[in-house]
């Protein structure tokens, strides 16, 4: 593996790691499997570069697409809670509504920001070296909203959110109203799933309306992988955990990209089978950990 | 303080296997008020609680709090004035959050929740306090996770979190049933102080004859969804098991009797 891609996947990870933390928020937190990810990725990437082209400041346009994902996840969770449909179903409704949605953003299914601004350029015009800005400046924000995120997980609304996923009766009859919960849980997590694809769009150059095919898998993996690697034990590690899973994941696929065995070579749309192999691996991880004496957890 | 009008509750209804949990009850309930609730299985305890809790709205009827009708509130919102504690000791705590986060999450019952740390410092002391009361050592166990306790201190925890605020109505559903003999009476003892000490109007479910004549100024018989038996003041405190259960069996007779002359007349 070079240089290059490792900084590559470093890069990735930390971008998409924002989106694996609103993965956590929804799968884990309020246990609410939740598949809109796939259209409120490329919902805020659409956002962001409609709204860069338009002249928007890069930074704002980040905003914009963050309160579009927070609106995609009320949508869902009012589905979900107000008309009683199946968190699971209620999440494909809206995210296969999305695609149309997206289309309409963008006015077709792709927007290019060649040339446009971003919110790299600060930092790149004082000279320093686009490759080396870019890990640095996402990681910095992955830190940052990983913080912030830590920390609203220890305030009172945040201490209901993780009793809502434990135990739903519980907090009911502690007074909280349980679909309030979940509607600003999902909301907030798509926010930052949305966050993610603005970013990835502003990074790669160009939205498009495919791009957020398998997000939920790569969220579900990041998670899996960094739980099973990282540990699991309260909030702030596990939140520490996930977004070194989502390096982690972004590492392995570059890695087994670079894979060639004779005239066998990993080709791009190998990607889902390899992503189903890490997440079976990584959930088979702590029988296999028990069964050679290792201490698992 | 609560009325119960006719409360109806049916379930399965307009279906073929639809069942009459409770049949029109009519319940005065004063401030202050220990009462015991018990019948056999399929009678309409639990379904009474839950009735008052506001798992469900009534079919028909009313529950009156203070005057006003609450029937139709939904459960979070009967929770600023009431506190439960369940049969299964994993339902009345969270076992992913630590002893202090669970006993923070219950100071605010009823209170809007925001963006300031659940657990405050202020309220350490008063949770250890409290904590001590128990006599369990968890005083010294504040961050460990509730899921690592056993059902006894699960169950002991939950009292202390239905009573941290004090509720005006606090619902026992069997609350022992699941513990250990000697738990289950330490969770008694427990039940009996915290009561006594904060004046707590109490309605309590028990399957035990023995527990229900022993604690609470009234006792309640269900039968079928129907009050069959209703006896408080100086009867209540006379009342021994041999008279329950003649009573009991007595009612039970009559009502049985009366069902199956209306099947067969």
């Amino acid at each position: 593996m070079t240089w290059y891609a490792i900084i590559g996947a470093l890069e990735q990870g930390l971008v998409y790691g924002i989106m694996v933390l609103g993965v956590y928020l929804t799968f884990r937190v309020l246990d609410f499997p939740d598949l809109t990810v796939d259209g409120s990725l490329p919902l805020g990437a659409a956002v962001s570069a409609v709204a860069i082209t338009k002249g928007v400041d890069p930074f704002a346009s980040i905003l914009l697409a963050a309160c579009a994902g927070f609106a995609a996840g009320m949508v869902t969770a009012l589905l979900n809670t107000k008309l009683k449909i199946l968190h699971l179903l209620a999440s494909i409704l809206t995210m296969i509504a999305l695609y149309s949605i997206n289309i309409r953003i963008m006015d077709g299914p792709n927007v290019s920001l060649l040339g446009a601004s971003t919110v790299l350029d600060p930092f790149m015009a004082a000279g320093t070296a686009g490759y080396v800005v870019a890990p640095v400046m996402y990681g910095l924000l992955a830190v940052l909203i990983t913080g912030g995120i830590v920390w609203f997980l220890h305030t009172e609304l945040g201490q209901a959110m993780l009793a809502t996923g434990d135990n739903p009766q519980m907090i009911r009859s502690l007074g909280v109203n349980t679909h309030h919960i979940i509607i600003i849980g999902v909301g907030l997590s798509n926010a930052l799933v949305a966050v993610s694809g603005a970013l990835v769009a502003q990074n790669q150059g160009a939205s498009d309306v495919n791009m957020g095919i398998g997000t939920i898998i790569a969220g579900l993996a990041s998670v899996i992988l960094g739980e099973t690697v990282f540990g699991s034990t309260g909030v702030t590690r596990t939140c520490i955990a996930v977004l070194l899973g989502s390096v982690l994941y972004r590492l392995a696929i570059a890695m087994a990209l670079g894979l060639k065995l004779g005239n066998f070579a990993v080709t791009p749309s190998d990607l889902n089978l390899i992503t189903a192999l890490l997440v079976v691996l990584a959930l088979m991880a702590p029988g296999i950990k028990r069964k050679f004496g290792g201490r698992a957890k | 303080m609560i009325q119960l009008k006719q409360f109806t509750k049916y379930f399965h209804r307009d279906g073929v296997d639809q069942v009459l949990a409770l049949d029109g009850i009519d319940l005065g309930v004063q401030k202050g008020d220990f009462i015991s609730i018990i019948g056999s299985n399929g009678a309409g305890k639990s379904t009474l609680l839950n009735g008052l809790a506001g798992t469900y709205a009534p079919d028909d009827g009313q529950i009156l709090f203070g005057g006003k009708d609450i029937g139709q509130w939904p459960e979070h919102r009967r929770a600023t004035f009431i506190g439960r504690v369940f049969q299964d000791p994993l339902m009345g705590t969270c076992g992913a959050l630590t002893v202090e986060q669970n006993l923070a999450l219950a100071k605010r019952r009823g209170k809007r929740r925001g963006f300031a740390l659940g657990v405050k410092k202020e309220d350490r002391q008063l949770f250890e306090d409290r904590l001590k009361e128990l006599g369990l050592g968890l005083e010294n166990r504040l961050g460990d996770r509730v899921g690592l306790l056993s059902g006894g201190q699960r169950q002991a925890l939950t009292m202390l979190m239905a009573t941290v605020i004090p509720p005006q109505v606090l619902l026992l559903d069997e609350h022992t049933a699941a513990l250990d003999p000697k738990t289950a009476r330490q969770i008694l003892d427990l039940t009996r102080k915290i009561i006594d000490d904060r004046h707590l109007t109490t309605l309590m479910v028990t399957h035990n004859m023995r527990i229900a004549i022993q604690m609470g100024n009234r006792l309640i018989m269900l039968h079928h969804g129907k009050i069959i038996l209703d006896i408080k003041g100086e009867e209540k405190r006379s009342l021994t098991q041999e008279e329950l259960v003649a009573r009991f069996y007595d009612r039970q007779k009559k009502e049985d009797m009366l069902t199956d002359r209306m099947l067969l007349g």
